[in-house]
């Protein structure tokens, strides 16, 4: 097994600190912006302000605004010049307000960052980590709701990488700063203030009565491409990440099903392992993502797992997923991939 | 269902018609050519500002057009930079040897050496005399038709060619379409392919100076054609925000492939002009003059220098060959126009200009030529001997699945091991030229 838990933290934990995804984040780029000379982080409204999520909260005046500053409203010109800086030398984690607002930066990405180690035969390495909040369930409508992680999962250089809780955001965004590959780090928006379940009517529990909220103070690190094992069991396996790890073990947990779920944390490169393992002892796979379904990463895990663990299988790998519609407004918990979708998904798959 | 694109107009409507205008450019194939809209003021009447100037108290020179070599072939007014005549004759020797190569690579790719070629005859000023006004560690982002830098910068030949030819000596492995070259030790960043991407990291990359207090400033150059992308806009938009130390370089050849610069915007105003939008420095400078393309470069690489701010530079030059080996342009321009060019050619300028003032002449000229031609044959033959495309002496197979990431993931890794399977059922063994 190369699941982990919390085996990776070096650091002694102050058992009663307990901070949210935000604070987390902040820690984070605090700490590498002190260790490392080259971190810069800009982005639009990331400066004075710190962010309209806070993420960058006190971080220029602590560090200067040469080395945290605001960007114009240009996402081409937001990672463009990310490319440029790592030319140079720097470590720039520019920030995406919305992943919704990255697709004018996608060239930038998709054929620069993405490509100039291997173009340039490692003359050059664009060693960026565009954070982004993703993801729906804040009634941001169409616009501020998208989880465009497939876009990038499917471009060769680039790694992707989702934190489901306060300490793994922490050691995962040091992990993707350190970094020489460039990096989407998608920020799950709904819950960077408490772990949400996916039962929208039920009040939002704060982090600080979560397990994953204990997060050290200083320096840690959690390796990429690591899964981390949520809950074990036998039943079946649940393959999430980001918010969706939350919403899959209160479903499992409310249905009194024992699930295997693993947080994938890092799309690109994946825990192949982990799920192997996984699939392999419970016989059931179960994929869930809030994404769009068609050629979503659900579609990639799937495969995977039907070409790997085929013969091991007892019941067809399920997907459940956002629909393949725009994310609509009103219809918020129509559209979100929530307890009924799951729950019948679980019943389906456990059924023979 | 409505009918979206309903176009009768409600009745009543007695609004004039709208018309779409569709850029046409001056001739096509066969057509006479007539250049009288190109106005070409007098050598050295264009004054020069100092560098700290403001952009909107320079505004006129993003209309007008700077010139050093006037047709007496003397060099005149204040943007002469006066060069000494070893300068000159080595910028002439550097537009001599890009002459050579290009004719050189091209009739390699016309025998099947490789892919793919660019020439910039016609335009080799705009980057051997600009490079030169340069620091050699500044860093420059160039777009595909910038080998006179590499040149200009002393980069071996060998290894231009090694990369056309994407053969085992190609320090690239065979990645990269042919002329995308990429040399750090020479500040010279790799080449996209991508249009105009290496604009708003040109700026990152001077920002990044900036911050540091570094006093390297870094320079881009871009066609005209490629203006029209939005990472230009995102470049500039970056350079004057930020004030950053950083040249934007626009070469105005008239033609992207078989559109002319009117589907850049090219009709209505100059590419200078853009600058001015911005708060950029704009200057627009006779692309053919090399004294010109120096003295500009100059003026902007100690504005940059001294924290004055980026600067937007137009090369009004032409390009006098096809886009590349790929098209043919008689099947879009007329043939007349690279004749009647009203701003000539720039080697044969600064030739004459070395002429003229008496550190050249014509017997010395074909000597240098000879030598260029020579240099370039047998460093090709050199270079053939690390193979040409194609024919099998390319890198070791494995080098497909290297740096995608800096360490070779699990999927990766099973993909090499495929790809090995598959060379070995076609081939008998691994590696079939070794």
């Amino acid at each position: 097994m190369s699941t982990e838990t919390k085996t990776e933290a070096p650091v002694e934990q102050a058992e009663d600190r307990r901070i949210n995804m935000i604070e987390a984040i902040n820690e984070a780029l605090d700490i590498m912006l002190e260790r490392d000379d080259n971190v810069v982080v800009m982005g639009e409204d990331v400066g004075y302000f710190g962010g309209v999520f806070r993420c960058t909260a006190g971080l220029q005046e602590k560090h200067g605004k040469t080395r945290v500053f605001d960007t114009p409203i240009n996402e081409c010109g937001i990672i463009g010049a990310a490319v440029g800086m790592g030319a140079y030398g720097l470590r720039p984690v520019p920030e995406i307000q919305f992943a919704d607002y990255i697709y004018p930066g996608l060239d930038q990405l998709i054929s620069e960052a993405a490509r100039l180690r291997y173009r340039s035969a490692t003359e050059y390495i664009a060693p960026l980590t565009v954070r982004s909040p993703f993801g729906g369930g804040i009634f941001g409508g169409q616009t501020h709701s998208q989880s465009p992680e497939s876009l990038f999962t499917h471009v060769a250089g680039l790694k992707t990488v989702i934190p489901a809780t306060p300490y793994d955001a922490k050691g995962l965004l040091i992990s993707c700063i350190e970094d020489n590959d460039p990096v989407i780090f998608f920020e799950p928006k709904r819950i960077y203030n408490g772990p949400f379940t996916g039962f929208y009517d039920k009040p939002v529990e704060p982090w600080k009565k979560h397990k994953d909220s204990v997060v050290p103070e200083g320096y840690y690190k959690i390796p990429l491409g690591k899964a981390r094992h949520v809950t074990e069991g036998e039943q079946l396996t649940i393959l999430a990440y980001g918010t969706m790890v939350h919403v899959a073990e209160a479903v499992a947990k409310a249905k009194g099903v024992e699930a295997d779920i693993l947080d994938l944390r890092t799309l690109v490169p994946l825990d192949i392992e982990a799920i192997e393992a996984s699939v392999k002892k419970t016989g059931r796979c179960l994929i869930v993502h809030e994404a769009t379904r068609t050629s979503g990463f659900g579609a990639e895990l799937s495969a995977l797992v039907t070409e790997r663990c085929f013969y091991h299988l007892e019941a067809p790998v399920e997907r459940v997923t956002g629909f393949d519609t725009p994310y609509p407004h009103s219809l918020e918990w129509a559209y979100f991939p929530g307890p009924v979708r799951i729950g019948e998904a679980i019943d389906g798959i456990l059924k023979d | 269902m409505a009918n979206q694109a309903d176009t009768t107009p409600q009745s009543g409507d007695n609004r004039p018609a709208l018309a779409l205008h569709v850029p046409e450019p001056r001739s096509r194939p066969g057509d006479p050519v007539n250049f009288a809209d190109v106005v070409v003021g007098k050598a050295g009447d264009q004054p020069r500002p100092d560098e700290s100037t403001k952009p909107e108290d320079m505004k006129d020179l993003a209309y007008d057009l700077v010139r050093v070599l006037g047709d007496d072939n003397k060099a005149h007014g204040p943007w002469d930079p006066k060069l000494d005549p070893d300068t000159l004759r080595t910028m002439l020797g550097h537009m001599a040897m890009v002459r050579a190569f290009d004719e050189r690579m091209f009739r390699g790719q016309r025998q099947g050496k490789t892919s793919f070629y660019m020439k910039c005859t016609g335009e080799e000023a705009t980057s051997v005399a600009a490079s030169m006004a340069l620091a050699s560690d500044d860093m420059v982002f160039p777009s595909y038709r910038q080998q006179g830098i590499l040149i200009a910068r002393g980069y071996p030949l060998i290894e231009m060619i090694n990369q056309i030819y994407s053969n085992k000596g190609d320090k690239l492995l065979g990645r990269q379409l042919p002329i995308m070259y990429s040399s750090r030790e020479h500040s010279f960043f790799s080449i996209s392919g991508n249009l105009a991407t290496q604009t708003p990291q040109a700026v990152g990359w001077a920002m990044a100076s900036a911050i540091k207090g570094d006093s390297r400033i870094a320079a881009t150059w871009v066609g005209e054609g490629s203006t029209a992308e939005g990472d230009f806009h995102s470049a500039c938009t970056f350079a004057t925000v930020y004030n950053a130390p950083v040249i934007l370089n626009v070469i105005n050849n008239q033609w992207a492939i078989s559109s002319f610069s009117g589907f850049a915007g090219g009709e209505r105003t100059t590419f200078a002009a853009r600058a001015l939008g911005y708060g950029i420095a704009g200057l627009r400078v006779d692309g053919n003059d090399a004294l010109a393309c120096f003295a500009a470069q100059q003026w902007a690489a100690n504005r940059a220098r001294a924290n004055q701010g980026p600067s937007l530079i137009e090369y009004f030059t032409y390009r006098a060959e096809g886009h590349s080996t790929s098209d043919d342009p008689s099947g879009y321009r007329s043939a007349q126009e690279r004749e009647e060019w009203p701003l000539g050619d720039p080697v044969m300028r600064l030739k004459n200009h070395l002429i003229e003032i008496g550190e050249w002449d014509e017997e010395r000229q074909t000597v240098m030529d000879l030598k260029c031609a020579e240099e370039v044959k047998a460093t090709t033959k050199e270079a053939e001997k690390n193979g040409i495309l194609g024919h099998g002496m390319h890198h070791p197979f494995h080098t497909m699945f290297e740096d995608v990431f800096e360490e070779l993931p699990w999927h990766l890794k099973e993909q090499a091991e495929q790809a090995t399977r598959e060379r070995i059922t076609k081939f008998g063994s691994e590696r079939p030229y070794e």
